[in-house]
């Protein structure tokens, strides 16, 4: 089958094996890595990626779902080579540490401060609940993705 | 990869319950969050399978008022967008929270309403809050095009009323079966989040001068398929809503459930568990706080 799809901002038409996911696609055929393939049966979002700027777990979403459709990967997410407030975020907060789970967190964390701001710690829990991480226990996830959340707030006040 | 013969992307019922008519081999896929899980598990009737997306087609994704102000709900309709939709959370938020405890944000973002349905299983977050609300169903095939209550539809575990051809179109919720009620859906389990519930209660309720005037006490995970306690129902009426009379509903309702043991809880856990949320429920439906 064939599929044109637009992969962080570049068109792609290929001819897939309808047998693959999103997750396959992006790793295997685009090369993109960035999504991490673990549990294949969406517990861990560890592969999570926007379609059309939802957030999905790509290892149970077939690359024949993905014609037509706007993927934003970890790839995705800096711009020009400057990283986005959230991956500085993480960094600053120490909120990374083995790395595994980062890239589905940081676009889980993506989806959440898109989709709202002001967040309390119980949406911001209930937004990365998606996702699993082993080493950091999640407080400083937490305090990543509210930090972020309150430069922007201030910002728009001012 | 997954084991699958072929997929076919449909953009009108016709076309698919056409495919479905011709081909044994195949079956409906919808957001996928339970189907390709089997199918990664290997589970027999679901691997090698040709597979039918229904998705894209637009009626499917719709939630509206029609004239006569009953809420339809389109089989492919996820569960974010159920959480967040307006018409819902208006006059029935307690199809907004039940779907706002599914999974978690990406399991939210793909699994639809029809789905959770299809599959016949009792824990389906959506299956008990939809017995509470009566809600009616409409399947259609090449040929025609029937509306069944949701009771039903089930018929017994992960077995449900639909023939190879039939696709779940439209979930129904008549105006009478909402207008007047306040609802709560109380989900158990261990977890907040990415979790099968324990036990489910919904419960619906309209009251008058502290009087129950009509009451649906629906459950899930308390039996095979999704159930109503409707013998409570029924000499519930017009009881004075004291805590005695709740505490004769909670006991009653345990004459009609038949919950059983597994490894995520014993019997009399569960049996407690029914007691205890119903009455939570009721209290918190008129009002009081109850914390136990």
């Amino acid at each position: 089958m064939k599929i044109k799809v637009c992969v962080n901002g570049q068109w792609y038409e290929k001819f897939i094996d309808i047998r693959i996911s999103l997750l396959e696609f992006l790793r295997n055929e685009l090369n993109l890595t960035g999504a991490k393939e673990c549990c294949l049966v969406g517990e861990c979002g560890a592969c999570a990626v926007l379609v059309d700027g939802v957030n999905v777990n790509s290892c149970i979403y077939l690359a024949a779902w993905a014609d037509g459709k706007n993927i934003t990967t970890i790839e995705g997410i800096e711009k020009n080579g400057k990283l986005s407030d959230i991956q500085e975020s993480f960094i600053k907060n120490g909120a990374v540490q083995c790395g595994f789970c980062t890239p589905g967190l940081i676009i889980s964390s993506t989806a959440l401060l898109n989709k709202k701001s002001n967040l309390t710690k119980f949406e911001i829990r209930r937004g990365i609940s998606g996702n699993l991480c082993r080493c950091t226990g999640y407080q400083k996830i937490i305090n990543a993705i509210s930090e972020v959340d309150k430069n922007k707030c201030n910002k728009n006040e001012q | 990869m997954y084991q699958l013969k072929s997929y076919t992307e449909t953009n009108s019922i016709y076309q698919a319950s056409e495919i479905l008519i011709n081909n044994e081999n195949a079956m409906i896929i919808a957001g996928g969050t339970d189907v390709l899980v089997k199918m990664r598990d290997l589970k027999k009737s679901y691997i090698d399978k040709d597979l039918v997306g229904i998705t894209r087609i637009k009626e499917l994704n719709e939630i509206y008022k029609d004239k006569e102000e009953n809420i339809i709900i389109g089989s492919c309709v996820n569960f974010t967008k159920l959480e967040e939709n307006e018409i819902i959370l208006k006059n029935i938020p307690i199809l907004a929270k039940s779907s706002s405890l599914v999974g978690g944000p990406q399991i939210r973002n793909m699994g639809t309403i029809g789905g959770n349905i299809c599959n016949g299983v009792t824990s389906a977050e959506s299956a008990s809050v939809l017995f509470a609300l009566n809600a009616k169903l409409e399947i259609e095939n090449i040929n025609r095009k029937k509306i069944i209550p949701i009771e039903n539809f089930y018929i017994d575990h992960a077995k449900v009323l639909l023939k190879q051809g039939d696709i779940l179109s439209k979930i129904i919720i008549n105006k009478k079966d909402y207008e007047g009620f306040k609802g709560v859906y109380f989900k158990f389990a261990p977890r907040n989040a990415m979790d099968i519930a324990t036990i489910g209660v919904s419960v619906m309720l309209k009251e008058k001068n502290n009087k129950i005037e009509d009451i649906r006490l629906a459950y899930g995970v308390a039996g095979p398929i999704p159930l109503r306690a409707k013998n409570t129902e029924k000499l519930s009426i017009n009881l004075e809503l004291n805590e005695k009379n709740i505490d004769i509903i909670c006991d009653n309702v345990l004459k009609e459930t038949n919950t059983r043991n597994s490894w995520r809880a014993s019997k009399a856990y569960r049996d407690n568990l029914i007691k205890v949320f119903t009455k939570r429920a009721i209290l918190n439906l008129i009002g009081v706080d109850y914390e136990n």
